[in-house]
């Protein structure tokens, strides 16, 4: 039995680094929202079978948090607002895709060996978790440099942000992890889908950061 | 007299929390931004009261040698600042910039800043440390962007970008800290409390405490502003209103320092870590000389001082790295008098850019001839900033250097050479600014200069004497950052 529960969290953790490497490749908004969905599926998931295993029914918390927060209502505002910014055209990539998932894998591999060596003392399950987690969040950041668009990095944010709730979850008997959570989906709450969003919309007609980009205060 | 200081470390929290609840309701902005000053200060007097009486550390907060230092400079620049406000934005809401609407935002927003930076300060739990930071810089990107101008969204977005990915890799760094305790002081909250981790942490797995410093220190780095991930700073200190850039400069760097201070000491507890001070020397010292070229280049008068900010955050980076208590001592004093002359600069500032109506260096000629109250005001806080005798900042930034040289003569050269550059460009800019044929708007200042010259004098005073008590104070510190 103990067996079985460490490889089933095995699958979930190395699934959302699978899933990760989906979000990477995905040049379309709504197949992006889509990904972020499962990302956030996955995710749960994940965090439910520690709650289970560890017998830490406050995770439980968590995992709704990111059931209902993340997988629902997030992609339901993200969809409105790609709708009414009227961006599902493509999103571009700035490199290109192959260059983006060999660094991504380049940045899976980092991961293993920092976390797998540092935590040598630690039970098997944490460690590798760990090194899941740290993977998520560097291919979030990977992510967020990849993309121009708003909602794109947006979305690459939240993907770190999962594979920093993984980490917590995983890690034996946390506290706070709730309220981290919480805390973390407040912030994204607020800023971007209610007050940015919104602002930039109704100021420039675009959410491509990219033609924020104008004024540096320099002399020219 | 435990329970009174059980109650002054509760008002120092609750004061703000409950104002800016009841901001928050309240249209009349005259009358928002006198209860704005008044609570305050009445926070400032409770850290005052600290400072006499401590309460036994809890679960989640405690007050110890080194964070009342943060906490009583924080409420002090905090209350002065909120004086500073009510007169700038009144100037504002005359002039249409600010309507009363976003009033009851901007000052609930201010009393949360308030809250989350004295709950960062005072938080006994690494976990509530985070989520208070997070909190800060929640409530700054909602300020930068209160103007909703282009550059103000887009000084808020790349803000609120940056900062929450430094915001997500020090949480990272926190989890890692907490599985490297967990084995020693078992699960729970033990696990994150500051006052048991210090206890325990020789034992701790000395590995996984160095990744975490490396995660906590780009995270937490983030928010000081350091060089490389410094790229929020300048805009967001150039396009929020002005009161925001002298707490942004003189408060919340500070906080994000903070932390950076615990977890070093956490390190240095340890003695198979890594030491953690050349990569604070390191990154102190890119800060440093590269934010001193980047003084040269700039236009917009906010901008400048945030590179400065920059400039001096890496200088007390650098103190800190080096540790030891003459190099420690100096750091927490330059701290101090950066915070003081900083927002003093800012106050200066905000009434200038509003008489002139511009930011822009090349419009503002002049000022000690058309304004000379906020002329003097500026030249005495840049020539406190660029490091001038008599001045405070002189005295620590001499104290950083002599040290330096004493104990690592080599590294003193790229740090005296950072200082002068920064210098040259400071003295530059300000003889246009403050000298010459008047040029820009010549309107009245409705100023309240109480603030500025509370700042600038309490700068001068600590130039030229500093009290035994304060020495005394602040040695005691330094030892314990070690």
């Amino acid at each position: 039995m103990g067996n079985l529960s460490f490889d089933i969290a095995h699958l979930f953790a190395g699934g959302l680094v699978l899933v990760s490497f989906m979000l990477l490749y995905q040049d379309r908004m709504s197949g992006l929202i889509n990904i972020f969905t499962l990302h956030a599926v996955v995710l749960s998931l994940s965090v439910g079978w520690q709650a289970y295993t560890q017998r830490a029914w406050h995770l439980f918390v968590t995992a709704a948090i990111a059931l209902i927060f993340k997988a629902l209502i997030i992609p339901l505002s993200l969809r409105r607002i790609m709708v009414r910014l009227r961006i599902h055209r493509t999103v571009e990539i700035i490199g290109g895709v192959g260059v983006t998932m060999l660094v991504g894998i380049g940045l899976v591999a980092l991961s293993m060996v920092v976390m797998l060596r540092a935590t040598a003392a630690a039970d098997p399950l944490a460690r590798e978790d760990l090194a899941f987690a740290l993977s998520v969040v560097l291919l979030g950041l990977l992510m967020m440099v990849t993309r121009r668009n708003a909602v794109s990095q947006v979305i690459g944010f939240m993907s770190l942000e999962n594979g920093l709730i993984l980490a917590a979850a995983g890690a034996k008997g946390m506290p706070l992890v709730v309220e981290i959570s919480v805390a973390f989906s407040v912030l994204i709450a607020f800023i971007v889908i209610g007050v940015f969003l919104f602002r930039i919309r109704e100021r420039f007609d675009t959410v491509d950061v990219h033609q924020l980009d104008q004024f540096r205060g320099e002399y020219r | 007299m435990n329970d009174v200081a059980s109650v002054a470390i509760g008002a120092l929290l609750a004061v703000p929390a409950l104002s800016a609840c009841g901001l928050a309701l309240l249209s009349s902005y005259r009358l928002t931004s006198r209860i704005n000053v008044v609570s305050a200060g009445a926070t400032f007097a409770c850290a005052i009261w600290l400072l006499f009486d401590r309460p036994a550390p809890g679960q989640y907060l405690f007050v110890d040698d080194l964070n009342i230092v943060f906490v009583v400079l924080s409420t002090f620049v905090g209350f002065t600042t909120s004086a500073f406000s009510a007169s700038y934005i009144g100037h504002e809401i005359e002039t249409g910039k600010l309507t009363p609407a976003y009033m009851r935002f901007y000052h609930a927003m201010y009393q949360s800043l308030m809250f989350a930076m004295n709950l960062g300060l005072l938080a006994n739990n690494i976990g509530l440390m985070w989520v208070a930071i997070e909190l800060a810089t929640l409530t700054t990107v909602l300020m930068v962007g209160i103007y909703r101008t282009h550059e103000a969204l887009e000084a808020a977005w790349k803000y609120f970008i940056l900062g929450s990915v430094g915001i997500a890799l020090a949480l990272f760094g926190t989890i890692l800290v907490y599985m490297s305790a967990e084995p020693v002081l078992g699960q729970g909250y033990d696990a994150m409390v500051w006052t048991s981790l210090m206890r325990q942490a020789a034992d701790f797995s000395p590995r996984l405490l160095n990744v975490a410093f490396v995660f906590l220190m780009l995270g937490y780095g983030t928010k000081v502003g350091l060089a490389p991930m410094h790229a929020w700073l300048p805009d967001a200190h150039a396009e929020g209103p002005t009161p925001i850039s002298a707490v942004l400069s003189g408060l919340l760097l500070n906080v994000a320092l903070y932390a950076i201070l615990r977890f070093k000491m956490l390190l240095a507890a340890n003695a198979a870590a890594i030491a953690p001070g050349p990569l604070m020397v390191t990154l102190g010292l890119v800060s440093l000389i590269f934010a001193g070229f980047m003084l040269y280049r700039r236009d917009d008068i906010k901008r400048m001082f945030a590179y400065s900010s920059i400039e001096h955050m890496g200088i007390i980076t650098f103190a800190f790295g080096m540790g030891g208590p003459l190099a420690n001592f100096a750091g927490l004093l330059h701290m101090t008098m950066h915070s003081l002359t900083k927002s003093a600069i800012f106050f200066a500032v905000g009434h200038i850019a509003q008489v002139k109506g511009t930011q822009k260096i090349a419009d503002i000629r002049g000022l000690t001839e058309s304004h000379p109250m906020l002329g003097w005001g500026l030249v005495v806080g840049v020539m406190a900033i660029a490091g001038l005798p008599p001045l405070g900042i002189f005295m620590s930034e001499f104290l950083v250097v002599s040290s330096t040289f004493a104990r690592q003569p080599l590294l003193a050269i790229p740090l005296v050479f950072g200082l002068l550059v920064a210098f040259g460009a400071l003295l530059t800019r300000i003889t246009g600014l403050a000298f010459g044929e008047p040029a820009g708007g010549a309107g009245k200042v409705e100023a309240s200069f109480v603030p500025l010259f509370a700042h600038l004098s309490l700068v001068l005073a600590a130039g030229l004497y500093l009290p035994s008590h304060l020495v005394a104070w602040f040695q005691n510190v330094a030892r314990l950052l070690g």
